[in-house]
């Protein structure tokens, strides 16, 4: 495998650091996703999982370093809204839906398209969005439950409404903290099985402590402790890693 | 989908009561006043027929704040402040229509600049003896001034409990402002002794009559034109940024503009109310700036019920006819029922009437039919 360079990444992250308050949170991080790949990343709790994705979607500003999609647009330069409409979706770690509206329409307000207020309040609604909205809620198994208040749905239905608004927003890079947890076996085996017919579509990057869940992934696997790398590799390769086990397996 | 789903989409069962009660007032207020003797039980009498259409114009600014409130999540503390620009710019147009008739009879400057020895106009009051370009004004004044601190505050990020804390500031910063004589707005006694509007005397029983039907139709548009931006996607993305701003922002949205739309449409809803709340009352001066104002119209949309824009209107029209009569009984009591009224909403009303009441019956059809609520609601998309 050839070392991955700017331009063939979707993603390039290099050298990037963050503090808060004088607390490395992100320490000189380093990470490259090739297009059309899937990655898992694991660590210990603080480990820096979730401040990366804060960093790569706008969120938070790193204090130094590298950061590219698509290698050419540097992600540093841009806010929360425009890093979206370049296509980059997030899953937040605690599952995040907007509670006062129906499924389908948690699904509607994600879908590609216009984001401005004036054709939000002008533009005519198009019968487009029913099918894709369709195929997507089909997806993410919640035909069902189309109609009811976001609200109502259990945890896992949560996760899984939020994956599909990040399908909805057809991204080229999602970003997924944490989605299995809280949710049953099968939830989570189904969850894997979603993730990856998603990710022969899109570029993927997954955050997970259950490692049955990891492996069940089966792709390149990133270990980040104290903000930065500490092994990358397959599941295999990185579960027999020495510094691996002390920080993070052997607890 | 085509035009006219979305038309009637937009006029659930609460709204075209509300409408229906508004239509009925313009037409049964004015009739009863006219035609009914004194001494009949349904006659209205004119000084009634103005306290409804203040009542009125406190229900459009109740709208306007459930507008960012309700629907937004921006509990705005200063909307009073709107509504009293609204009104100030309707005030230096009855001044300027009062012409030579002033005590002083100066045929320009209004009497308070004749007592402060001022010779000329300051340049601010020109154009104001225009009725269009008052009218602008109205709308102009609160809506810059929103649309300015909006952007400041939006763009920011000023959420929550420091924004309302930002706006009761303003508020206060204004109020302090037009109480300073040197502003060239009247001071202490604001502006007030208004003779004319539109060349007919603000006293007269048919101007009253036509100010009330005015307030009327403008409740109704103002409420037309919040029930659409509410019902559009919009409204949608506004309800969104309620829930979960930052899942709004991660989807693409620029929750700043968002706001700032929605802000600036309801301080000019509230400029409208405090325009036509000043001829019929008479008066506008500093105090309407008052902190306390802008919390108190927060009660009457509690009460009626957030996010339900009707509630919001219904609140400011109960809780004032309730204030009406408490401050004549027992004055000295009001405050303290205020307090006590809020609280008690906020612990057991949490969803205000209108809001406890679409529950009941969303309630009763859910067990009345076997099907879950969901379908229905998915339906009547
Ligand atoms: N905005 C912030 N201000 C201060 N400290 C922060 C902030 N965000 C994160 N941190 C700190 O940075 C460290 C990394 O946190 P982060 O949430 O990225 O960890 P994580 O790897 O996602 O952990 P977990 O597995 O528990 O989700 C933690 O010690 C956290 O307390
Ligand atoms: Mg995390």
């Amino acid at each position: 495998m050839t070392s991955p360079t700017l331009t063939n990444t979707v993603l390039y992250l290099d050298g990037v650091s963050v503090t808060f308050d004088g607390f490395r949170a992100i320490n000189n991080l380093s990470l490259a996703i090739a297009p059309g790949e899937m990655r898992a990343i694991i660590g210990p709790n603080g480990a820096g999982k979730t401040t990366m994705m804060d960093i790569i979607t706008g969120k938070t500003r790193p204090d130094e370093g590298e950061v590219f999609f698509g290698g050419m647009i540097d992600l540093t330069m841009l806010d929360e809204a425009e890093i979206a409409t370049l296509g980059i979706g997030r899953k937040f770690q605690k599952p995040t839906v907007f509670e006062s509206h129906t499924v389908a329409d948690n699904i509607r307000l994600a879908l590609a398209g216009a984001r401005s207020p004036f054709s939000a309040l002008f533009g005519a609604r198009n019968r487009i969005a029913g099918e894709r909205i369709d195929a997507i809620l089909s997806t993410v198994r919640l035909t069902e439950h189309r109609g009811r208040l976001a609200a109502d749905l259990s945890h896992g239905q949560k996760q899984w409404l939020e994956i599909g608004m990040l399908l909805a927003q057809d991204p080229k890079l999602l970003l997924v903290d944490e989605p299995v947890a809280g949710m049953t076996d099968a939830e989570t085996a189904e969850t894997a099985h979603l993730l990856k017919e998603i990710a022969r579509e899109h570029s993927v990057v997954v955050v997970e402590h259950d490692m049955a869940f990891v492996r069940d992934l089966g792709c390149k696997v990133t270990v980040l402790h104290e903000g930065s790398v500490l092994a990358e590799g397959s599941i295999d390769a990185v579960s027999a890693n020495e510094r691996v086990i002390e920080v993070y397996l052997g607890r | 989908m085509t035009r006219r789903p979305i038309l009637l989409a937009m006029l659930d069962g609460k709204g075209a009561i509300f409408l229906g009660v508004l239509a009925a007032l313009a037409v049964l207020v004015p009739l009863s006043n006219l035609f009914l003797p004194e001494t009949s039980p349904l006659h209205v009498p004119t000084y009634a027929v103005s306290l409804l259409g203040k009542y009125l114009s406190y229900a459009l600014l109740a709208l306007a704040l459930d507008l960012v409130w309700g629907y937004c999540g921006i509990l705005s503390l200063g909307h009073g402040a709107f509504f009293a620009l609204g009104g100030y710019a309707m005030g230096m147009y009855l001044m300027r229509q009062i012409g030579p008739r002033g005590v002083y009879g100066h045929p320009v400057l209004p009497d308070f600049m004749v007592f402060l020895n001022w010779q000329e106009l300051p340049w601010y009051w020109s154009g104001f003896d225009i009725f269009p370009f008052a009218a602008l004004m109205v709308l102009a004044v609160p809506g810059l001034l929103a649309f300015v601190f909006g952007w400041l505050a939006f763009r920011s990020r000023v959420t929550g409990v420091y924004l309302s804390i930002i706006t009761q500031a303003m508020t206060f910063a204004l109020m302090l402002a037009f109480f300073r004589n040197d502003m060239g707005l009247g001071g202490n006694n604001g502006l007030t002794d208004f003779k004319d509007i539109l060349g007919f005397s603000v006293q007269a029983q048919g101007t009253r009559l036509a100010l009330f039907v005015a307030t009327v139709i403008a409740l109704a548009l103002g409420y037309g034109v919040a029930r659409y931006m509410v019902t559009s996607t919009y409204g949608k993305v506004l309800v969104a940024i309620r829930d979960a701003e930052s899942r709004t922002r991660f989807l693409g949205y620029r929750v700043e503009h968002y706001k700032l739309v929605a802000f600036t449409v309801s301080a000019m809803m509230a400029g409208v109310a405090g325009a036509l709340y000043v001829p019929q009352v008479g008066i506008i001066n500093p105090s309407e700036f008052s902190p306390a104002n802008s919390i108190e119209a927060v009660v009457w949309v509690a009460v009626g019920g957030r996010g339900t824009l009707v509630g919001a209107a219904l609140g400011a029209v109960v809780v004032n006819m309730a204030k009406s009569w408490l401050t004549g009984a027992l004055p000295e009591l009001w405050l303290f029922a205020l307090g006590a009224l809020f609280i008690v909403v906020t612990l057991y009303l949490p969803k205000g009437i209108v809001g406890t009441l679409a529950e009941w019956r969303e309630k009763r059809q859910a067990t009345a039919t076997a099907k879950p609520a969901g379908i229905a609601a998915e339906a009547a998309e």
